[in-house]
């Protein structure tokens, strides 16, 4: 790539007046570094998986309205977590969690492991307990 | 407290914090040097994990692993640490700023506050140096942002611990010994033989042959996926080769600089030829990405279109395989 070829697209970077570094070659074809405000392929990209991401939150807060799962469920999709990583944050085994994603089960845990959860996903107990989502 | 540190902003966090630690410890080492030495270039495609529900493509090896094979062969001592306590974590880095070592840190990227919201994931392998404290605030130096920033020490403490794959444990490492010459080339031929290897490697998911295995996956995805999956996994696809630390044309682009660099050092010409055509590789990476995203972009349904691709792919394997090889036999 060329230095006068380093895309300048508008994107997520400069949005947050941000620019990255990449390699380009100069006029004598000689490597050097040149900034860069965003390109638009990684753009798309990245906005097709975030928007993948909200569609999935729009299906987990259906579902939670209809009570068919937990909150726990919800806010796992709204952190962009999966099963293996919430298992993770909250160190229980991957069944233990996902028998939390049911609503009965949901009731009656207790604050200490509703405590876990709320942590993990930088919230209080009372808001995973209480599930409004605006 | 704050150390006298550097920052300089490049275009890979693990190679840039390398750089950055090395030349801060009297070492001027640039970073595409770091990244050849330390066998950057990599492909391993792993169809038994996935990440953000689609298949995991890495363009790089292991975190940690292009610091420390750079480490091993310019014949430098990296101290690495893990804690399962975080007091202890904390502890371990404070005593380092006292004493005026800057550390590199191993962290998730997302809780890092200064990252726009679009590029906050569960990613686990970034890095960054810390360079001092205050009394709210951590001073870090993150290669990837063109300036030094902040975080507060709960933010920090809690990017140290992220949990998930390549969870960092507080990870922290640092420069304990650097000798004041180094065999420069010698390590540039054992790195460069390290990429030749693994890039040419007998594998079917790893090098050359992972590539060719991904662009026949690719024809497969439409039909056997859908198109909206195979969609959001091409997606997947640029956003792992450009965006998580670079990988496809970046990376290219920073491995043509380092033979660059090197046949300058090793006083080969042949190199230099080698670097021009690593550079129109990475060309070919980039126009890959602008195909694929106009696919996703415009929800396209034909099936022809993933076939294009698939060839694209197939043509860039081609000529890494060929280049791959004349590299072998230029250094031998």
């Amino acid at each position: 790539m060329k230095k006068e070829e380093v895309p300048q697209d508008k994107g997520n970077l400069s949005n947050k007046n941000m620019k990255e570094l990449v390699y380009a070659t100069d006029e004598n074809g000689n490597y050097t570094t040149a900034l860069s405000t965003g390109w638009e392929p990684k753009t798309i990209a990245l906005s097709n998986s975030i928007e993948e991401i909200g569609e999935r939150i729009a299906i987990a807060k259906a579902k939670v309205e209809n009570n068919e799962v937990s909150p726990i469920f919800y806010y796992m999709e709204f952190c962009r977590m999966d099963l293996g990583v919430l298992s993770s944050y909250v160190g229980m085994w991957q069944w233990r969690v996902k028998r939390h994603f049911k609503p009965k089960v949901f009731a009656g845990l207790s604050d200490s492991i509703l405590k876990k959860y709320a942590d993990s996903f930088n919230i209080t107990i009372d808001e995973l307990k209480n599930f409004k989502t605006n | 407290m704050e150390t006298n540190f550097t920052h300089h902003q490049s275009a890979h966090c693990e190679n840039g914090v390398a750089s950055n630690l090395l030349k801060h410890n009297g070492l001027n080492i640039s970073e595409p040097m770091i990244f050849g030495i330390g066998s950057g270039l990599f492909f391993v495609y792993l169809p038994f994990l996935k990440v953000n529900y689609a298949p995991a493509i890495s363009y790089r090896p292991m975190p940690g692993q292009i610091f420390n094979k750079a480490a091993k062969r310019l014949g430098l001592k990296i101290k690495r640490q893990k804690f399962s306590s975080e007091a202890n974590a904390i502890k371990a880095l404070d005593e380092n700023l006292k004493n005026n070592i800057p550390s590199g840190l191993q962290v998730g990227v997302y809780n890092l506050t200064y990252f726009p919201d679009e590029y906050r994931f569960h990613f686990n392998a970034h890095n960054l140096v810390v360079y001092g404290k205050t009394e709210t605030d951590y001073l870090i130096s993150d290669p990837v942002m063109e300036n030094v920033t902040t975080l507060t020490h709960a933010e920090l403490n809690k990017v140290r611990f992220a949990k998930g794959a390549f969870a960092p444990r507080g990870q922290i490492y640092y420069p304990i010994q650097v000798p004041a010459n180094v065999d420069l080339k010698g390590a540039i031929i054992k790195g460069i033989k390290n990429t030749c290897r693994d890039m040419l490697a007998p594998m079917p998911i790893i090098g050359v042959r992972g590539m060719r295995l991904v662009a026949k996956l690719i024809k497969k995805w439409p039909v056997k996926e859908g198109t909206k999956k195979a969609n959001h996994y091409l997606a997947q696809v640029v956003r792992m080769q450009e965006e998580i630390g670079t990988g496809g044309g970046g990376f290219r682009f920073i491995y043509a600089a380092f033979l660059q660099e090197a046949a300058v050092v090793l006083g080969n010409d042949e190199l230099q030829t080698l670097s021009l055509e690593m550079t129109a590789i990475g060309d070919l990476w980039r126009d890959f990405a602008v195909e694929a995203s106009r696919v996703y972009k415009n929800r396209s349904t034909k099936v022809d279109v993933y076939n294009m691709l698939s060839d694209n792919l197939l043509v860039i394997a081609d000529r890494e395989e060929a280049f791959f090889k004349k590299l072998k036999k230029a250094i031998s």
